[in-house]
């Protein structure tokens, strides 16, 4: 009887500290369990290898790199955008990386922390050129296909309502099911982030016979999340991500870290380097944690280039996504 | 020493070591003891869940019911706005699992009946048939079916090239419209008037039955049926028709008013009557079976046709040993419509399980009422069908 009750006490306690020892857990697994999007083109998708691609992918490996020093210490999950924050929730990952919008309701009540903003995005609509249709406005009464429980299905409501439009919805549970029901015409136009229609329009077996009309009717700042309840966890994952902007704004790629590393004397990159003071162990990680991301995945330009920049099949632009001394918003604290 | 001993006395046992060690005394305790145990482990799991949860700041409780949905649902058989509350996103995912499986359970227990009776047809090619039928359904996993039906639903031309019958119906590859009736003031009086023929028709044939059952002579059969058509439609003729018709109407991308049938319910409704239809063909061609032999050579020998021998002697004595599978084979129906997330029709848990807890997080919540709703559903269909069972049973010596 008392094993029992000791049993029971103990599995409370062990429930109720689990949160504040990410790092450790994950340091004596041997790898980071990251979850990320089941297959959206540019942001995670299988290559032809069957190795997981993208965007949001390289930022898992990011943090794998700064814990690590290896950047395919990851184990990745597929989740649809329903399981998304359950599965964070009951620590079945430790990382969500997964073109999440940063909302109240999210930061708030979900019981999960945002560890920034990865890319600044907005909600657009994709219709067929044939349809005629060259603005938002003209969607009246249309038929809109949209996936199931995302921020999207609520702006998508608020915008008809606002403009005194009707509409009906098509709601799937994936991007791939959304992709199917778009080009069987069982819905007119399909709504979701700018940055994932572009996604889709890439895999369509015609590109150009679709177009994304100009309206941009949301905010959608994606970004990762992770579980509250852990700050260091969270610090860890803020300073990542920062970490990979403020090598670009200092001109440090994965090129050249290793050679700036032992060379500089830009105290600012000596300090991101690790070369002077300590802000490693502060965070439980290596001195060198950032160069080994940098050197590793690079910094934020060559992971946007490589994945979704002009030059790949997404041919995304910079915009808001581009540094502040370039025209953008992207605005990193000092690492100091 | 010889002689009769005195009978010796034996009391009920006094006091209370002398109570415990009563068997029926100790059993009692025990399960007292058990029920108690029980209780705390639920009380101390549900405390150390909303504990827990609080700690990780997820919020608990059951307000979020009250909050707007802010989302859309394409079909719902009440009126729905995203400005609705959760709760209403609740009924109206119960209402759409509902009716799929009100349309659902009829009509596959139609196509099992047919498909296990012509399984033991004499004909060889239509045993042929049916067996390639339920095999291939049996073995096929529900979700590519419902798939393939959606599928098959798609091969119908677009929206803007619909198959219209005249002005009021049409047919494309997302929904079969049809014309809406709206009924005016007087058709009060014509639901009444159906009502009270419906009433009379039961007394008459009730009255008819026993009439020949005492006297021999047959009734006319035209009385009843002549009642249940007439009596309503004078009522139609003198409130002057009080229906009138909405039509759809074509707008710039789709049809508006009237009637939709929307190509994700046929598909999932296609998918669950084909394949639970297939078990109950199993079911019912074994229950025929289990009926002896000798019942339909003695039905045939008295001068039954195959198909009264069917209808009166076999199925009777067939149904006692059928219905309880296909209890579980409706039960299975109901709970496979869940399978609706996939291709978009807004049952209960693509809309309340899916959307809803995704926008507030409240997973335990919200599956709770979920698992709760199907429970309700089950249980009920499952104490009909026993019901059911118990007043057809056939009373043996």
């Amino acid at each position: 009887m008392r094993a029992i009750g000791i049993a029971i006490l103990a599995t409370f306690i062990m429930v109720g500290t689990a949160g504040a020892q990410t790092l450790d857990e994950v340091k004596a697994r041997g790898y980071l369990n990251c979850g990320v999007n089941t297959g959206l083109a540019g942001f995670a998708s299988p290559n032809e290898a069957g190795e997981w691609e993208g965007f949001d992918i390289d930022f898992c490996r990011a943090m794998a790199a700064a814990i690590f020093d290896d950047p395919t210490a990851v184990r990745f999950r597929a989740l649809t955008s329903q399981e998304r924050f359950t599965a964070l929730q009951s620590a079945e990952i430790d990382l969500l990386s997964r073109n999440t919008t940063y909302t109240y309701t999210r930061d708030v009540s979900v019981g999960v922390d945002f560890v920034g903003v990865n890319y600044y995005d907005g909600q657009g609509f994709m219709v067929p050129v044939a349809l005629g249709v060259t603005s938002a406005l003209e969607l009246d009464g249309a038929r809109i296909c949209v996936q199931t429980g995302t921020t999207t299905e609520l702006n998508l409501a608020d915008y008809f309502r606002t403009h005194d439009m009707t509409f009906e919805t098509v709601v799937i549970q994936t991007a791939e099911e959304s992709r199917r029901n778009y080009i069987a015409e069982s819905c007119d136009a399909y709504t979701t982030d700018i940055s994932g229609l572009a996604a889709v329009r890439v895999t369509m077996p015609d590109p150009d016979a679709h177009i994304i009309l100009p309206e941009v009717i949301s905010k959608e700042p994606l970004g990762p999340v992770v579980r509250q309840g852990d700050p260091q966890w969270t610090a860890l994952g803020r300073w990542v991500l920062n970490a990979m902007i403020t090598a670009e704004e200092l001109g440090v790629t994965s090129e050249n870290v290793d050679e700036l590393a032992t060379t500089s004397t830009n105290p600012n990159i000596r300090r991101l380097l690790g070369a002077e003071g300590d802000l490693g162990s502060q965070l439980g990680l290596a001195a060198d944690w950032a160069a080994q991301v940098i050197g590793h995945v690079g910094n934020y330009s060559e992971t946007f280039e490589r994945n979704i920049g002009v030059d790949s099949p997404l041919g995304l632009e910079r915009g808001l996504n581009a540094l502040w001394t370039d025209g953008g918003i992207l605005y990193t604290p000092p690492l100091r | 020493m010889s002689g009769a001993s005195k009978p010796i006395a034996v009391e009920a046992p006094k006091g209370l070591a002398a109570r415990l060690r009563d068997p029926r005394v100790r059993g009692v305790l025990f399960q007292i003891l058990a029920a108690a145990a029980f209780a705390a482990l639920i009380w101390f799991v549900a405390n150390n869940a909303v504990a827990n949860l609080q700690a990780l700041g997820v919020s608990t409780g059951f307000d979020f019911l009250n909050q707007p949905a802010g989302f859309d649902i394409s079909f719902s058989l009440i009126p729905f706005e995203p400005t609705d509350t959760h709760l209403r996103v609740f009924w109206v995912g119960m209402l759409n699992t509902i009716f799929v499986a009100a349309l659902g359970i009829p009509a596959a227990l139609i196509l099992g009946l047919t498909m296990g009776i012509l399984r033991l047809s004499p004909n060889w090619l239509v045993t042929r048939l049916v067996g390639t039928y339920v095999e291939m359904v049996r073995n096929v996993p529900l979700l590519l079916q419902i798939f393939f039906w959606q599928a098959v639903i798609w091969t119908l031309p677009p929206v803007r090239n619909s198959i219209a019958f005249g002005d009021a119906i049409f047919l494309n590859k997302r929904a079969l419209y049809l014309p809406k009736p709206l009924f005016e003031s007087g058709m009060w009086f014509v639901i009444v008037a159906a009502a009270a023929a419906l009433v009379l028709a039961i007394i008459l044939s009730k009255r008819q039955r026993a009439q020949r059952d005492a006297t021999g002579a047959v009734p006319n059969r035209w009385v009843v049926p002549g009642i249940i058509i007439l009596i309503p439609a004078a009522a139609i003729l003198l409130t002057g028709v009080p229906w009138s018709w909405e039509l759809p109407e074509a707008g710039r991308f789709n049809f508006s008013g009237g009637i939709q049938i929307p190509d994700t319910l046929v598909a999932l409704w296609l998918g669950l009557v084909v394949y639970t239809g297939a078990f109950i063909a199993e079911i019912v061609r074994a229950g025929i079976q289990s009926v002896s032999k000798g019942q339909q050579e003695a039905a045939l020998a008295i001068g039954l046709t195959p198909r009264q021998t069917m209808n009166l002697i076999i199925l009777p004595q067939a149904v006692r040993v059928i219905i309880p599978p296909t209890t579980s084979q409706f039960l299975n129906l109901t709970k496979n419509s869940s399978l609706a997330v996939f291709i978009g029709y807004p049952d209960i848990v693509a809309v309340f399980a899916g959307t809803s807890l995704n926008q507030t997080g409240q997973a335990i919540e919200i599956i709770g009422l979920s698992m709760a709703f199907y429970l309700v559903v089950s249980l009920t269909i499952s104490f009909f069908m026993n019901w059911y069972n118990r007043a057809t049973a056939l009373v043996e010596r």
